[in-house]
This record gives C-alpha cells, sequence and structure tokens, in this order.
C-alpha cells in the first residue's frame, strides 16, 4: 500500500522536465518537497495526475536507464487516463485552479463524488442530493469555506485564497488516498495559511491519505509535521530528508550542495 | 482523439446519428390529404379552398405567391442552393379535423406525440396545448378557466374562421409578406400555426404550448402564428419541434407575428430540434407597445440550417424588449441565429444575450441589428454575444451592424469567443469525472444562466437535450 513513484522521466514537447525521480510515499505521511524555481516541482505534480502536455520519456535501454513505474497501491497508473486517476483515490490541489463558469461548486462536487465513489455506493451513501449538501455545507465550515461559494461558479470570479481553501474542501470531500498539494500556500494571508494547515491536518488525522507537499517556504510548514523533506534540482530529487532539513535550506538555500546562493 | 483518452472513444459523425431519438416516422397511407410536390398558383387556391377561406384569404395568399416568385434567394447568409422547391409537399393533412380529446387522436399520430411527452408535460404544467402534425393542427386543449376569462388559443385556421375581424386586422400588419421570401411563400402557403388572444388584463399564468412535428418526407411545414396580447395582459407561450430522421430535407418557413399592447407582457420560447436535414428559415416578430415587454427565448439545436432573427419592434414610449438567444451547431449543421432591436420611440431598452456552441465542425453565426431612431431619445442597448467551440474544426461569426440615429442614447456591444480549454478538462477529469461528462458540464455551465429563464422542466430538458447532443462528441 503505497504510492510508488519510480524512475519517472517527464518531457514537454522534446524538453526533459523531470530527470529522474522517484519517491515512495505510504498512507498517513506527508511528504514536502522543496525546490528553486523551475526546478520541475509543479510538473511533477501534473505528470502524476496524467496531464496530457508531460510525455512519458521512454527509457534508454542502452545507458542502463531503469524502467519507469508509477503504481498506486499496485495498480499502474501509467496506463490510466487523469479521470481514472482521479477514480482510483489520487488527488491534485491545483497551483492555479480552473475556472468553469456556470458549473456550481456543489453540483460539481456531487458529479466528483459520484464518480470517484461510484453513482450507486454515492446515493447508497446519500440517498438524497439535499443529504450531500449538507454534508458539503458542514465540511465548509469546517474547512474555513465561504459556505456561499457553493452556490457559486466553480472557482468562477474566486479570489487566490478563496481558491486554496476551496481545493482544501475538495480534499476533505473525496477523500483521496493519495494527494499532491501544489503550493496550496503560496498567496494566502496569515489567517488563510493557517486555515487551509488546519486543513491538512484534519484531512491527515481523519482520513490517513499519503500526501505530498510541494512548496516554497517554510511557513506553512511550521504548522504542519512533515515525515520527510525532499529538494528538488533540475528535474532531480537532490536531497532527502527529515524535518530538520526545512530550517537548513532556510538558512543555506536550496543550493548548499553547489553554489551557494539566496533564495527569496 | 482526444488528448486526454488513452482509452477509444467511437464518435457519430454521421448525419444519421442515434443520439437524435426523434427521428421515427409513421407512414401516410392513413392521411386524409396528401399533396403531390410542387407549388403554383393552384397549389395555393386549393390550400384555400380546402380551408373553405374567405375571399380575402385567398387573394392575400395569391399576392403573396408572386412576391415569392418576384423576390430572389437570400444570399447574405447560410447556404440555401440544395432547396429545390419543385420537390416539396406543400399541404399535408394527417387527419380529418382538430379534436379535443386526445382518445380521438389518430393512433398513428398519438403515437408519436406520446413518444414526444405530449400530453405528460399538457397535465404537468401546461395551460393549453396544440399539437400539428406536418400541415395541420391535430389536437388542442385549453384550461377551462382561461376560456372563460376570455383567453382565445385556437389553430390559426380556427382563428380564422372564428375571429375574422381580429385576424383581418393584425395579419401580415407585423410581418407584410413582401419582407422576405420566405415570409412571401409563408403567406402563400400557410396552414396551421397558432390564434391567440389574451383579454385586457389578464394573466396566463401557466405556459401555452404548440407542439411542430414534421412527419412525411419532403414536408413543408408553414406555421403562421399571430399573438395578440392585450392591455395589461400576460402570456408565455412555448414551441418545441422535431421531425424524423429522413435523408432528403423538409423545409420549415415559419412567420410569428406579436403584438403586445400597452403595459402587456408576452415571452416566446422556442425549442428548436428538428432533425439535422431541414432547412429552418423563420421570420419572427413583435410589436411592442408603450410600458410593454417582449422576452424571446430561443433556442436552436436541431436543423440543417436555422436562420432566424426574433425582431422587437419598440414601438411605445419605455417599451422593453429582449431576445435571449442560444444556438448549437454540430457536424453539417450551420445555426445563423441572432436578433433584431428597432427603437422608435423614447425611452425604450433592449438586451440581447447570444451563446453559441459550435461542435464537430458546426457553424453559428450571430446576426444582429440594432436601430436607434431619431425619436428615440434615452434609449438603451445592450448586446452580449458569447461563442464556445469545441474543437479546431468548428467556426463561430458574429455579424453585427448598428445604426444610430440619436445621440442621447446607450449602446453597450461585448463579444467573446472561448474554446474550451485543456485546463478546464484537466482539472474537472483529475476529480474523476469522464471527459465526456466534463465537456457537458463545461457546455451546461456556459448557457446556464439562459436555460434558467425557462420554466423548471423544460430546464431539465433543455440540459438533457444538450447533454444528449454531446455525447459521442470527443473529436
Amino acid at each position: 500500500m503505497s504510492l510508488q513513484i519510480s524512475h519517472l522521466r517527464a518531457k514537454v514537447e522534446d524538453t526533459p522536465i523531470i530527470r529522474d525521480v522517484s519517491l515512495t510515499i505510504q498512507p498517513g505521511e506527508l511528504h514536502a518537497l522543496m525546490g528553486p524555481n523551475g526546478s520541475g516541482k509543479s510538473s511533477l505534480a501534473l505528470t502524476l495526475a496524467g496531464h496530457p502536455a508531460y510525455q512519458l520519456a521512454e527509457p534508454n535501454s542502452t545507458a542502463g536507464q531503469p524502467p519507469t513505474r508509477l503504481r498506486l497501491d499496485g495498480h499502474d497508473l501509467l496506463k490510466l487516463s487523469p479521470d481514472e486517476r482521479g477514480r482510483l483515490g489520487l488527488f491534485l490541489a491545483f497551483q492555479y485552479p480552473a475556472e468553469i463558469p456556470g458549473v456550481t461548486v456543489q453540483n460539481f462536487l456531487w458529479q466528483a463524488f459520484q464518480a470517484r465513489f461510484g453513482a450507486d455506493q454515492a446515493r447508497r451513501h446519500f440517498d438524497k442530493v439535499i443529504k450531500f449538501r449538507d454534508h458539503l455545507q458542514q465540511k465548509a465550515e469546517q474547512m474555513g469555506v465561504n459556505p456561499l461559494l457553493l452556490k457559486r461558479g466553480l472557482n468562477e470570479n474566486f479570489s487566490g485564497g478563496e481558491k486554496k481553501r476551496l481545493e482544501m474542501l475538495q480534499l476533505a470531500v473525496l477523500e483521496p488516498k493519495y494527494a499532491i498539494l501544489d503550493e496550496t500556500d503560496s498567496g494566502l494571508d496569515i489567517d488563510a495559511l493557517q486555515a487551509v494547515a488546519a486543513g491538512i491536518n484534519q484531512v491527515l488525522a481523519d482520513q490517513r491519505p499519503g500526501m505530498l507537499i510541494i512548496t516554497h517556504y517554510r511557513r506553512i510548514l511550521d504548522h504542519l509535521k512533515p515525515n520527510a523533506v525532499h529538494v528538488m534540482i533540475d528535474g532531480r530529487i537532490a536531497r532527502s530528508g527529515g524535518a530538520e532539513l526545512v530550517a537548513e535550506l532556510e538558512r543555506q538555500g536550496y543550493r548548499s550542495d553547489h553554489s551557494k546562493q539566496d533564495d527569496g | 482523439m482526444s488528448r486526454f483518452a488513452r482509452k477509444q472513444v467511437s464518435s457519430h459523425p454521421s448525419l444519421v446519428s442515434d443520439t437524435y431519438q426523434h427521428g421515427f416516422a409513421f407512414p401516410t397511407d392513413d392521411y386524409a390529404t396528401v399533396f403531390e410536390p410542387g407549388l403554383d398558383e393552384n397549389t395555393v387556391k386549393d390550400i384555400s379552398h380546402l380551408k373553405e377561406e374567405p375571399a380575402w384569404m385567398l387573394e392575400y395568399r395569391l399576392r403573396a405567391y408572386y412576391q415569392f416568385l418576384a423576390k430572389t434567394m437570400p444570399t447574405w447568409g447560410g447556404d440555401l442552393s440544395a432547396i429545390n422547391f419543385d420537390a416539396i409537399r406543400y399541404y399535408l393533412r394527417p387527419a380529418d379535423s382538430q379534436v379535443d380529446s386526445w382518445d380521438k387522436v389518430p393512433s398513428d399520430v398519438k403515437t408519436t406525440f406520446e413518444r414526444l411527452g405530449i400530453p405528460q408535460a399538457e397535465r404537468a404544467a401546461l395551460a393549453g396545448v396544440k399539437a400539428q402534425y406536418d400541415s395541420e393542427v391535430v389536437y388542442g386543449s385549453l384550461h377551462q378557466s382561461l376560456a372563460k376569462d376570455g383567453v382565445v388559443f385556437l389553430s390559426m385556421d380556427e382563428g380564422l374562421r372564428r375571429h375574422p375581424e381580429l385576424v383581418k386586422e393584425y395579419f401580415g400588419r407585423i410581418i407584410p409578406a413582401g419582407d422576405n421570401k420566405f415570409a412571401a411563400l409563408n403567406t402563400a402557403v400557410w396552414s396551421g400555426g397558432s390564434f391567440i388572444y389574451v383579454p385586457p388584463g389578464v394573466e396566463v399564468k401557466l405556459p401555452l404550448q404548440t407542439y411542430f412535428r414534421i412527419n412525411a418526407e419532403n414536408a413543408g411545414q408553414f406555421e403562421r402564428t399571430l399573438i395578440i396580447v392585450d392591455e395589461g395582459a400576460k402570456v408565455h407561450y412555448l414551441e418545441g419541434c422535431s421531425a424524423p430522421n429522413f435523408s432528403s430535407g423538409s423545409l420549415h418557413a415559419a412567420v410569428v407575428e406579436i403584438v403586445v399592447k400597452r403595459g402587456a407582457r408576452c415571452q416566446y420560447t422556442t425549442i428548436q430540434n428538428w432533425y439535422k436535414n431541414v432547412y429552418n428559415l423563420v421570420t419572427k416578430r413583435a410589436l411592442v407597445e408603450a410600458e410593454a415587454e417582449m422576452v424571446w427565448t430561443d433556442f436552436n439545436m436541431g436543423s440543417r440550417l436555422t436562420m432566424k432573427y426574433p425582431s422587437l419592434i419598440l414601438a411605445g414610449r419605455g417599451a422593453r424588449g429582449e431576445t435571449l438567444s442560444m444556438a448549437l451547431a454540430g457536424a453539417g449543421q450551420h445555426q445563423d441565429t441572432g436578433s433584431k432591436a428597432v427603437h422608435l420611440a423614447p425611452h425604450t431598452s433592449s438586451t440581447i444575450i447570444s451563446k453559441s456552441i459550435s461542435k464537430g465542425g458546426g457553424r453559428t453565426s450571430y446576426r444582429g441589428l440594432v436601430n436607434v431612431g431619431p425619436k428615440a431619445h434615452h434609449s438603451r442597448n445592450t448586446v452580449i454575444c458569447d461563442a464556445l467551440l469545441l474543437d479546431d474544426q468548428s467556426r463561430s461569426d458574429t455579424y453585427p451592424t448598428d445604426k444610430i440615429f440619436n445621440s442621447q442614447v446607450q449602446v453597450q456591444h461585448e463579444a467573446t469567443v472561448s474554446k474550451i480549454g485543456d485546463d478546464q478538462l484537466f482539472y474537472l477529469m483529475s476529480r474523476g469525472i469522464s471527459e465526456e461528462d466534463g465537456r457537458k458540464m463545461i457546455v451546461n455551465g456556459f448557457i446556464g444562466d439562459l436555460v434558467k429563464k425557462l420554466p423548471l422542466e423544460y430546464a431539465v430538458e433543455m440540459n438533457r437535450l444538450i447533454d444528449h447532443e454531446m455525447e459521442g462528441s470527443i473529436g
């Protein structure tokens, strides 16, 4: 039982973006992924979710490259489309969530919930849509999402903070097995940051998914307890360590091994 | 092939699509009257004689027939070159007379309308209903309470028989026969359609509906509708259209004239779902008097070519008009739709909102006219056109014309064209929603605010129809 990434290589058009990434996340674990801009963190997130712009690179067997594997609790994700990955329980909290005008948050989430758990099972759980909406309302209050947003178009004219909080609400409602949170903390004020961190801790405690949180900043990690911290540089995991690595990075910057430089 | 799909997804690009569920037809053997194809002066006379019309109507028809001959085909819009006027049957009468009891409707016809859900719809949410099969209205009913209030809801033929003075006063007044070639054709060979009169101050709370059905191959349907909403009265009229999936095309050329008197309100809703080889060339116009309001809700998803621009003549001070137009064009279809707003009086206002969706190589065009006359000071107009393209093969154009003869007016025009973004689809798919369901959601969201203007039952039906259209459309 794990999200197992081994020797992942991906390119956009002909440019290699992910050069060789291996990482295993167990249920209930929180991993942090840090690294400078352009190191491939968001690309890794999108590749895992199956974004069509990211092509998997064929292994170069003459160079002795081992094959790429991507498994969710034993299921081979490489063969699956983004929706099939989502239904298996993989969740991506987007850095830039898309706006879908006219599709209300509550209708979208009911449809997503039915897709995730199967329409029959979803209806057994909530025999009426109205009961799902009550549940949604409750979760929204728990996650600090203004319930009025549930009746608006999905992310339509939402502020940056509202979008990020809605991603957390989706995380709580869709109960994924593994979640990737792509810079969920960026652009948030202190209150919103604390609310998002509390939401993550709540979901971790209630549902015990495996989580990978991508961030630039120590701020959010002060509110969370990562089991492991990884540093990505130039499409590779350059270092891995425990939570103590965060403080070291903050002191020395990402490229402390190479040439020292400050990272804002 | 979709960029997202890793599995095979079948598509249905052909015209004979299995997503059109109204494509069945019954034989015409039992019809009371079926004309041979073709049109000449005798065709016009025969129709008038069969209907035992007054002499003035026959004269009117004949004048229109010669206007039809004299006028050239319009070339500014869609491609009309495949229409063969000689191949069309101009009159087909399925039953001997209109009946007011569902049991008396001929069984084939009844089966058709039952499959289309007409009797259920009537029980559920309508104040009155008419069903027109090819050339004639075969069934009609009206709630007794409305009849007691003096509301008249008849087929146009009955209207002419029972209210000749009203018909003579208004027929062709809003849309003269010479307005355009197809209005002339309709005036020459019209049959069926609705005649509605709502007396002063009467509010018809539930919609009145007519269902138009073409059943026979190469049939022309030329219904003629006249609605008079007297001072302070209110009515909502709905029409739905469908046809069998014959290989050769049919022609539907209707004329709809509406008079909305002082302080009255009329909403006219069309859900046009003709089979995808019908030419749908319709002229619709409302004369709106002082402080009155006219709303056109015009949904076009069927037909091979639709050319239709419901018009608002804002003739009285403070008159208001609104056109909400939705068009969906798939493979082989061209929806050339829009609206005209003609402001003739001060303090008049009009809003035109057009939303179009093109997919599978389909084409939508918005064509609009805003004309603000010299007397229409302090008038306002807003035009909003949003087009959604589902793929690179599809097309959307906007042809707006503004003629403003007054400086004290406010005219706004906004137009957007968007494509279903990969980012939007990917977002929905990452939540477990299939690509097809994702597209449906995006499309339904796009037109959602227009669909909300429909009565609930129709809004639900509309969303279902659009979902249906979107099935197998991943290209």
